[in-house]
């Protein structure tokens, strides 16, 4: 399998302060790999250094073989990011976002995209309905659609199912889990609901300030720490003043 | 550059304003309210003075002016702002835009929300002051293009501290026209200024322009090296602005500013 995504030994510093202390990891075509760690641990600085949003310290990230600090137009043309913590326009209808966004990342037959997209997220009824009315999952699922507004080749979610309801959080995943399979993407998820990562993620990574502490499966990480679930290793780990620290 | 692209932003701010009947109401209410406070003012400067004796539009052409420039400049903030605002930052930064085609479309934009604004401001002055600022004739093209490239350079040098220390950068966005006005000498001649203020005014466009603008209307001559002064000055400070907000933007992504703008 292809590594669509390549880390290679990336820092970030805010002058002294260490966010992210030299990791690598790969991400192949056709995998999720869950990103796990405690708030601070530099899940967010990872994603926003793979976005372009930050310049690392040192170290390289290539996309589909392409390195980010040469090619960045062409790779941010092949991924795109979805976030609890960003919104698109309240104001405009969900149609006119979709829209908007599709001409940004340059899609061509857009009515199809959107027509697919809509039809695939049930937001068809939607299309014509201000943004920022709708329901927290009506959001979630319009900011799916247009994270995949330009069928990105690699996808970066930062939890992507926070503040949904079980059913909606359900849809997504199962959502994810389909369209990952079908369109053999790159997914690099970060999120805090282990049932969430255990399900979807083919590895995970653990962080905890600034660095990997530990990786594998979800099962070969219950086993090697003796846990009966993810989120008891989790807690393990980030509760752990271990030789990392 | 991708006109896609550029239109694709543009789009994006084309249907906040056409969605809103308030915020047409916003872009008209301002520069119409300010034209016709101006326009009494002018009338009774034109009857009490000399100095605008023989030129009853002077003061008006120059209020008029100068809201265009206002509008302008504070225009491609609020483009700007508009998305920190809305938590859309990090979405558009994260689509594969470059910069020059960000602000292409924005200065775009901004052009066509001043003109929102002034055109029906302008077309007041003639019925309620019997004055038209089409009197200044062709140079009036020139005025209005020296004024329009000053106010986005004051707008990308705002945008460019936006983007390097974040969103608390916000309350200089709406002063920096304040503190220019004095030195423009918009209602004013130059020497009206003490001399080391004139030697500040002397190194920005403005004092040109409203010099010009003046010079037209009263002495009914052209002084081509007043529009040419103010479009050296003008190239000058537009190259600088564009390098600045370059450099904030790199800035931006070694500090984080930009992962951070929209939370």
């Amino acid at each position: 399998m292809k590594n669509l995504i390549e880390v290679k030994n990336i820092k970030k510093n805010y002058g002294k302060k260490e966010a992210v202390k030299g990791i690598s990891f790969n991400v192949q075509e056709n995998e999720i790999l869950g990103l796990l760690g405690p708030n601070g641990s530099g899940k967010t600085t990872t994603i926003g250094m793979l976005l372009g949003l930050l310049k690392p310290t040192s170290g390289q990230i290539l996309i589909n073989n392409l390195k980010l600090e040469n090619h960045r137009i062409e790779i941010l043309e092949m991924i795109n990011f979805i976030s609890p913590y960003i919104e698109l326009p309240k104001k405009l209808t969900v149609k006119q976002n979709l829209n908007v966004y599709a001409k940004l990342y340059k899609v061509q037959n857009i009515e199809e995209r959107i027509e697919y997209l809509s039809e695939k997220l049930r937001i068809k009824e939607l299309l014509d309905s201000i943004t920022g009315e709708l329901s927290s999952g009506q959001k979630n699922r319009v900011s799916l659609a247009k994270a995949l507004i330009n069928e990105p080749r690699v996808l970066l979610l930062d939890e992507p199912t926070a503040s949904l309801d079980p059913e909606v959080g359900d849809f997504v995943r199962t959502f994810l889990e389909e369209y990952k399979k079908e369109k053999k993407i790159s997914v690099l998820l970060a999120s805090h609901n282990m049932s969430e990562v255990t399900r979807l993620c083919k590895s995970v990574l653990m962080m905890k300030n600034g660095e990997i502490i530990d990786q594998g499966t979800p099962d070969d990480l219950i086993t090697k720490h003796g846990r009966t679930n993810l989120e008891e290793v989790f807690l393990k780990l980030s509760r752990s003043k271990s030789e990392f620290n | 550059m991708s006109l896609t692209r550029i239109y694709g932003l543009f789009l994006r701010h084309f249907y906040l304003i056409t969605r809103s009947f308030p915020r047409i109401l916003d872009l008209v209410y301002w520069p119409t309210i300010q034209i016709t406070l101006w326009g009494f003012i002018s009338n009774f400067f034109a009857t009490h003075t000399t100095y605008y004796n023989n030129a009853v539009g002077v003061i008006l052409t120059c209020a008029i002016l100068y809201d265009f420039l206002f509008r302008t400049s504070i225009g491609f903030n609020m483009l700007f702002l508009e998305e920190i605002w809305s938590r859309n930052f990090t979405n558009l930064f994260i689509a594969p835009m470059k910069i020059g085609e960000i602000l292409t479309s924005l200065v775009i934009t901004a052009l066509i929300r001043s003109l929102i604004g002034l055109v029906p401001a302008v077309l007041l002055t003639s019925p309620l002051f019997g004055i038209s600022i089409l009197e200044l004739g062709i140079f009036l093209f020139f005025l209005f293009l020296s004024l329009y490239i000053f106010g986005i350079t004051l707008g990308i040098l705002v945008s460019s501290g936006l983007l390097r220390f974040g969103p608390s950068f916000e309350n200089i966005a709406w002063s920096t026209m304040f503190l220019l006005a004095p030195f423009g000498c918009i209602y004013y001649p130059i020497e009206t200024l003490p001399e080391v203020f004139q030697k500040i005014a002397y190194i920005l466009p403005l004092v040109y322009i409203f010099e010009e603008a003046r010079n037209i209307l009263i002495n009914q001559t052209v002084d081509i090296e007043n529009i040419y002064n103010a479009f050296i000055w003008n190239a000058l400070y537009f190259t600088l602005s564009i390098i600045l907000f370059y450099y904030s933007f790199n800035a931006a992504k070694n500090r984080g500013t930009l992962i951070n703008m929209g939370e």
